[in-house]
């Protein structure tokens, strides 16, 4: 089997800026695996529920009295898009974790809507991560995870949760809504580690 | 394509990927939903696709009824979010 | 003795183009010779696989726009801005070479024969090859079952299948409809704008006629359709849908 469909190129791939089976894409493609949540600032909060049980607690007006910053990254999906140079405006996780105690090595992201991922902590501190509301100089589109969602551009963007609620760390590590159906539990795409065994 | 139109195909789209793993068309079939009960065809289900897997959830509730990730040497299959699923049999 | 049928998974298999045909500026007709084709029936879609020289793949789902009828099988594509399939489909594929596919497949959105009542189809854009599958095959078992299509198009000129669908029009059993949204023929009574409750009232069956309802297109409009003939009162479970997306069906 496998027969070369005469002609067929596909979407061209590769680049030097790009991680390993990636296309380059100018536009923002919208992913999703269920409605788009629609959550009013005014009734999100983003909670960070520690190993112990205590939980630290952000309504919107809280979260955007944060120190907040710029920031621009390069957006790798598992679906082989990538988008170089884009532009956010969000609370650093090194903030949002700066006051809450904890020993604990993974996290948890939720989301509106029942989405999840794991995540090492130590991949959400020393400016690796930030909870976005701003795109573009916008405030962050429904479509595209707002009011406000996860941004951890090192890993692939699935890693990224859309409408993001809450972290909920731990000892131990649980896999999130892709990662207990077959795709990797870290999701590096410079090691092209897309599923579980990459 | 603005934000607020609904992006999910019916479950019909899920027939290929299917008939890859079963020898029998599961898009035909009777489920039942396990967060609210409502039962369908399977292809009556709303499936989003354009995500690192296919989604299934269910018309009524909108919960996840099946997920199917296809990897370049398997197929993970979930099915957790069905009661159970009718597969009607020929009697012969 | 095992007499019970053999049933098996399906696997990818080698089909050979042997035609191509303009349907209009961006859709076209592909006919295809299967070696090891079952037969489907109308309604049904299959999968499409291509291969870069270096293995890269990519995969959409199409509907068969044929009915069988022992002799090769028909897919219409339209061609998807920045699509990454259709466009290979459209204006690379030619006749001669291979293309892979996997079908036939899915049972629900399916008309037979044998079924009971009228059928409604109502399609907007390409939503309506899969309708046409089932035109045609209501016309190859000569069925005697009353048959309607409501087939919502921009304009004159985007209409597939001109001449095949004035050819099922000559039954007495087949009635066919266009609403246009954006640009009607000289002589249209009607304003170009989308199905309505009104439209489905005066050319559609009504709930009483108890039809079997197809809807084909994408998603927003399937969704509007689907809305209207519920609220005029038909039961859900006699209407059948198929939305397609953007990307012309699943990545």
């Amino acid at each position: 089997m496998g027969s070369v469909s005469p002609g067929f190129t596909g979407r061209r791939r590769g680049g030097k800026d790009l991680p390993p089976g990636q296309y380059l894409t100018h536009d923002f493609p919208v992913l999703s695996a269920g409605p788009t949540p629609h959550i009013l600032p005014e009734h999100w909060e983003f909670t960070v529920t520690t190993e112990t049980g205590g939980v630290s607690r952000w309504d919107w007006a809280a979260f955007m009295a944060l120190p907040s910053e710029d920031i621009t990254k390069d957006l790798h999906c598992v679906t082989r898009w990538s988008k170089l140079g884009t532009d956010w405006r969000g609370v650093s996780l090194d903030t949002l974790l700066a006051d809450v105690e904890t020993g604990a090595d993974y996290a948890m992201a939720h989301s509106y809507g029942g989405y999840t991922t794991n995540l090492p902590l130590e991949d959400l501190v020393d400016g690796q991560a930030w909870v976005a509301y701003e795109y573009d100089g916008e405030p962050l589109h429904p479509e595209h995870g707002g009011p406000a969602r996860l941004l951890v551009p090192h890993l692939y963007l699935w890693k990224s949760a859309k409408w993001v609620r809450g972290l909920v760390l731990s000892d131990t590590e649980d896999l999130g809504f892709w990662e207990t159906a077959g795709y990797h539990e870290y999701g590096d795409p410079w090691k092209e580690q897309r599923y579980a065994g990459d | 394509m603005t934000a607020d139109e609904p992006t999910y195909l019916d479950g019909n789209a899920a027939a290929g990927a299917m008939r890859e793993v079963f020898a029998v068309d599961i898009t035909a079939a009777t489920g039942q939903c396990a967060g609210c009960g409502d039962r369908g065809a399977f292809a009556e289900a709303r499936l989003y696709v354009d995500a690192p897997g296919m989604v299934a959830r269910c018309r009524r509730c909108d919960d996840v009824m099946v997920r199917v990730v296809s990897t370049p040497d398997s197929t993970y299959l979930d099915f957790r979010g069905l009661t159970y699923l009718r597969i009607r049999t020929p009697t012969t | 003795m095992e007499r019970t049928a053999i049933r098996r998974r399906l696997t990818w298999q080698t089909g050979t183009v042997t035609e191509v045909r303009e349907e209009t500026s961006t859709a076209r007709t592909i006919a295809l010779d299967v070696p090891d084709w079952p037969g489907h029936l109308a309604g049904q879609h299959l999968d499409v696989r291509l291969t870069a020289p270096d293995g890269y793949r990519a995969s959409r789902s199409y509907s068969i726009a044929s009915a069988w009828t022992g002799a090769g099988i028909e897919l219409t594509v339209e061609q998807v801005p920045d699509g990454e399939v259709s466009p290979y489909l459209v204006d690379v594929l030619k006749v001669g070479d291979p293309l892979e596919i996997r079908g036939p497949v899915g049972g629900w959105f399916v008309w037979k024969p044998e079924q009971p009542g009228p059928v409604q189809l109502i399609g907007g854009g390409s939503g309506v090859v899969p309708l046409m599958a089932m035109l045609r095959a209501h016309s190859a078992a000569a069925s005697t079952a009353p048959a309607r299509l409501l087939y919502s198009v921009r304009r004159p000129a985007s209409v597939i299948y001109v001449s095949d669908l004035k050819d099922v029009a000559m039954s007495e059993e087949v009635a066919i409809t266009f609403a246009y949204t954006r640009e009607a023929p000289p002589g249209e009574s009607r304003e170009p704008k989308r199905i309505d409750a009104e439209l489905l009232k005066s050319v559609a069956f009504q709930p009483g006629d108890e039809p079997t309802t197809y809807v084909c297109g994408p998603t927003p409009f399937v969704e509007t359709v689907a809305d209207l003939l519920v609220a005029a009162g038909h039961d859900p479970a006699r209407v059948r849908t198929e939305r397609f997306g953007p990307t012309g069906g699943p990545r």
